[in-house]
């Protein structure tokens, strides 16, 4: 009997820090989605809520039609994660592939051209050096992208799933006369299709999340990504604050600048995407993880 | 016929190698060059100069640099600031992984993981965002609490001692999500015959935690935590960048070595200064990478990076 009260007890226990550990979790998104649906005047009367005291659409109204440039910089962000995604998963995967074929006499020389630099790297200021003084990489698209193409945890993991496709349907495939490349793209990567996408995923938010890439590198406002014209919001009205001293320039800069409201409305508009597709991706999140977990 | 298979094995090596070529341009080019480039470090770097023209002059960088007052505090805020991240988030997470494991339904698992997983998702400069709603001196949910209270509002932005705190807090609540998938992955992975038998002996699900659970998984945490031990000159910039907003008042306990040569890159324009503190971040980075990746293979092989 008294077991039996224990474990009502001891679940009870459970569910509770389930539910404190997932209101932490979500508590500060619902803020911010609140506020950015908050009528201006209401923030400055009585602060930040998590329900609006006074709804308004204003602020996203502002965002769309307002000097911020918003929609551009969604569509530099979108043409960056999803040509970087692609680029990265497939010069990735041809190096991981070619490092688990035995016919490669190099590839133990190229694994560890590889895994070096995870080890000790130039750090930032030589490589800004080389990529503004050098490749003149500044102020192009293509910086965005570049940054993030190669990882060694990624080859690291995808080796280990290509290891296990079998043998014989490589083999089988080059009986049939398929050169390397089409064995590659047409039996190889479609059976891979799954492992992938969960690294996809991850090299996609990595894309989509990068703020420092175009901080460091690009000038030209009609280049700026999502999040870093998600920083400068943040930045410049920190910076009036600095100089004025106090918050009470708060109406001075209300009227150069975003409002509050405004601010949130980009806030939420940053994550929107991340926020619809995450309940069907999570999955593959998790999934992500354990691969490269599992050596033989 | 031998020589027929070696020839089409040397096709074969020409073409796959091929395949790699790609990559590794794009890791000479973005990896390699970078570390020629630390030269720059023993130089009195002037941009009229140039790389190769600016003159030599040996140590003289890094004598400024842990001669000045910043060396003690961005190296204590550093290795002080990331031992807190590593141990709090590895208690946090593996207590939600062995609560985890004391759930038996597979849909609240999955609500849970959901939920406690997301934050791992957003950037930082998001993060830096939510924090503010809190923090904001006027507006800010954390200075209305007080107020309720009948206490004074707090200028959290202008005082750096709420700071190791408020890092420490926000790293686990970005990171605890993902480390405990893992640790939860580990701990299902423990064979159910051992709490078969410990069930049969009439243990409590308390002992089978510290008796079977916790030692189960032991390598995997000494693992995990060493790997995170041996980046330990390196920080998440964006978390010290975004979060702290680049507040001066608050460089006392969040001025990391990463923050720091940031700053001597763009702001202060030092660049020998930066480079130095960049190659003594990378040697000594070095060093500790390859100890603990010395301690991690006698642990366990397998988990070894190389």
């Amino acid at each position: 009997m008294t077991k039996k009260k224990n474990h009502i007890l001891s679940k009870s226990i459970v569910h509770i820090i389930f539910i404190a550990a997932s209101l932490i979790c979500i508590l500060p998104l619902i803020l911010v989605i609140g506020v950015s649906f908050t009528d201006e005047n209401s923030l400055m009367m009585s602060g930040y809520h998590f329900i609006p005291k006074v709804f308004s659409l204003d602020a996203y109204k502002y965002v769309f039609t307002g000097a911020t440039s918003v929609i551009r910089a969604y569509a530099v962000t979108i043409f960056v994660t999803a040509a970087g995604t692609f680029l990265h998963l497939l010069f990735m995967s041809m190096l991981a592939y070619a490092l688990t074929r035995e016919e490669v006499t190099a590839r133990n020389k190229i694994s560890l051209f590889v895994y070096i630099p995870v080890l000790f790297s130039g750090g930032l200021v030589p490589y800004y050096m080389l990529m503004t003084r050098y490749l003149h990489l500044k102020n192009t698209i293509w910086v965005l992208i570049l940054v993030q193409l190669v990882s060694a945890t990624n080859v690291l993991i995808m080796k280990n799933f290509f290891r296990n496709i079998p043998q014989s349907l490589i083999e089988s495939a080059r009986i049939d006369g398929s050169g390397e490349f089409r064995t590659f793209f047409s039996i190889v990567l479609p059976l891979s299709t799954p492992s992938l996408a969960s690294i996809g995923l991850f090299v996609a938010i990595a894309y989509w999340n990068d703020w420092m890439t175009c901080s460091l590198y690009i000038e030209t406002p009609k280049l700026h990504t999502l999040q870093y014209l998600l920083q400068s919001l943040m930045n410049n009205i920190g910076y009036l604050q600095a100089n004025a001293g106090a918050s009470h320039s708060m109406e001075q800069a209300i009227l150069t600048l975003p409002s509050e409201g405004a601010r949130m409305a980009t806030c939420v508009l940053a994550i929107g995407p991340i926020i619809f597709l995450y309940p069907f991706l999570q999955k593959y999140f998790a999934k992500g993880l354990t691969i490269g977990a599992v050596k033989e | 016929m031998n020589k027929r298979i070696s020839r089409t094995g040397r096709k074969k090596n020409r073409t796959l190698t091929a395949m790699a070529f790609p990559a590794a341009l794009l890791l000479f080019l973005f990896s390699y060059v970078p570390i020629v480039g630390l030269v720059i470090a023993f130089k009195d770097f002037r941009y009229d100069k140039g790389f190769l023209g600016s003159d030599w002059i040996g140590f003289k960088n890094f004598e400024f640099f842990f001669k000045s007052n910043d060396a003690w505090v961005v190296l204590r805020n550093t290795i002080g600031l990331n031992f807190l991240f590593i141990a709090m988030t590895l208690l946090v997470s593996v207590m939600v992984a062995l609560i985890m494991n004391e759930v038996r339904s597979r849909n609240m698992i999955k609500i849970v993981q959901t939920i406690m997983f997301f934050p791992y998702f957003m950037s930082w400069v998001v993060v830096g965002y939510l924090l503010y709603a809190y923090l904001h001196h006027d507006y800010g949910i954390l200075n209305q609490i007080l107020a309720f209270f009948g206490l004074h509002s707090v200028s959290w932005y202008a005082n750096s001692q709420y700071w190791p705190f408020i890092l420490t807090f926000m790293f686990v609540w970005k990171n605890a999500g993902y480390y405990s998938v893992i640790y939860y992955a580990g701990i299902i992975g423990i064979d159910d015959t051992y709490y078969e038998a410990a069930a049969l002996d009439g243990a409590s699900r308390w002992q089978m935690v510290w008796r079977i659970t916790l030692p189960m998984i032991k390598s995997l945490l000494i693992v995990m935590t060493i790997l995170q031990i041996g980046r330990i000159m390196y920080s998440d910039f964006g978390l010290f960048y975004n979060l702290t907003r680049d507040q001066g008042a608050l460089y006392a306990t969040t001025d990391v070595l990463d923050t720091y040569i940031y700053r001597a890159l763009r702001v202060t324009g030092d660049i020998g200064i930066g480079s130095a503190v960049g190659c003594f971040q990378a040697v000594v980075g070095f060093i500790l990478i390859m100890g603990s990746n010395l301690i991690v293979r006698k642990i366990d092989r397998d988990s070894a990076l190389f």
